[in-house]
């Protein structure tokens, strides 16, 4: 993965369910197909929400990390 | 692409906060993705109790957000959470002018079923709510707005309390009634009953 590539992001750090998911479904539709986002975020249940999120709504969940509480996750717009 | 109709292009500062591009207008946008494996969901908000309020908004942003279709209908308690910021009183003769006196109208108002202490309850849940960023059910319901939740007015529930449009909220449905959500049932959306 190249870092570079990522253009956009959300800071949903320090907000809980539902208010990661609904940011980045907006943010995401600034993408073009096949553009890179990143998602920082504290919530401990995001991890999984984005996995379902991602299922659902089609778009790649390229990457899932923690650090330090923080949470990181990159999406691919499909 | 289905555009919601709105007086103005929007959102409310939850939303906003944390992105770092303006939001596109594609934003006001239902967000399609999904939507063809998700059928509709409907949502049927009976009570106006804090928690089960939260439990609706939450669950419709969060759907709309997965690109899924989203309807909310509103009835009887549930009613009251449409109600404007800034309306005490609704209601045209004394007993729905009483009711509205004895159950303040406003999803702001909404008391909690158990220990509401007299507004302390929801004081503090709310303040809690602030302290772990978790989004209130008043900016919730306008975050579905903004993701093209259709948000359904019972007309019979207007008529016993005495409720005028001009009392609710704007960007609402037109009001419909029992067999309108029978309907959507029969055509395949999900009911869920809060």
């Amino acid at each position: 993965m190249t870092v570079a590539s990522i253009t956009h992001r959300v800071d949903a750090r320090g907000l809980s369910c539902p208010l990661p998911i609904v940011r980045t479904a907006i943010a995401i539709k600034a993408l073009g197909s096949g553009e890179l986002i990143e998602v920082l975020a504290t919530d401990p249940g995001s991890t999984k929400d984005f996995t379902a999120w991602a299922k659902t709504t089609g778009h790649e969940l390229v990457e899932s990390s923690v650090t330090d509480g923080v949470y990181r996750f990159v999406l691919r717009r499909k | 692409m289905t555009t919601i109709t709105r007086p103005e292009t929007y959102l409310p500062a939850a939303l906003m906060d944390g992105l770092d591009d303006p939001v596109p207008d594609e934003a006001l946008e239902r967000v399609e993705e999904g939507a063809a494996k998700t059928g509709e969901l409907l949502i049927i908000c009976e009570s106006g109790d804090l928690e089960r309020t939260w439990a609706t908004t939450i669950l419709a942003s969060s759907a709309a957000a997965s690109g899924q279709k989203v309807s909310i209908f509103f009835t009887f308690w549930g009613f009251f959470p449409l109600v404007k910021p800034g309306v005490r009183i609704t209601g045209t003769n004394w007993m729905q002018k009483m009711l509205s006196v004895m159950n303040r109208p406003g999803i702001d108002h909404a008391k909690l079923s158990k220990l509401n202490f007299l507004g302390m309850g929801p004081w503090m849940m709310k303040k809690l709510a602030k302290q772990y960023g978790v989004a209130e059910p008043g900016e919730l319901l306008e975050m579905a707005q903004a993701l093209g939740v259709r948000l359904i007015p019972c007309q019979m529930s207007m008529d016993l309390m005495g409720i005028r449009r001009e009392d609710l909220i704007d960007g609402l449905e037109e009001p419909a009634g029992a067999a309108t959500v029978l309907q959507m049932i029969a055509d395949g959306a999900t009911p869920l009953f809060i």
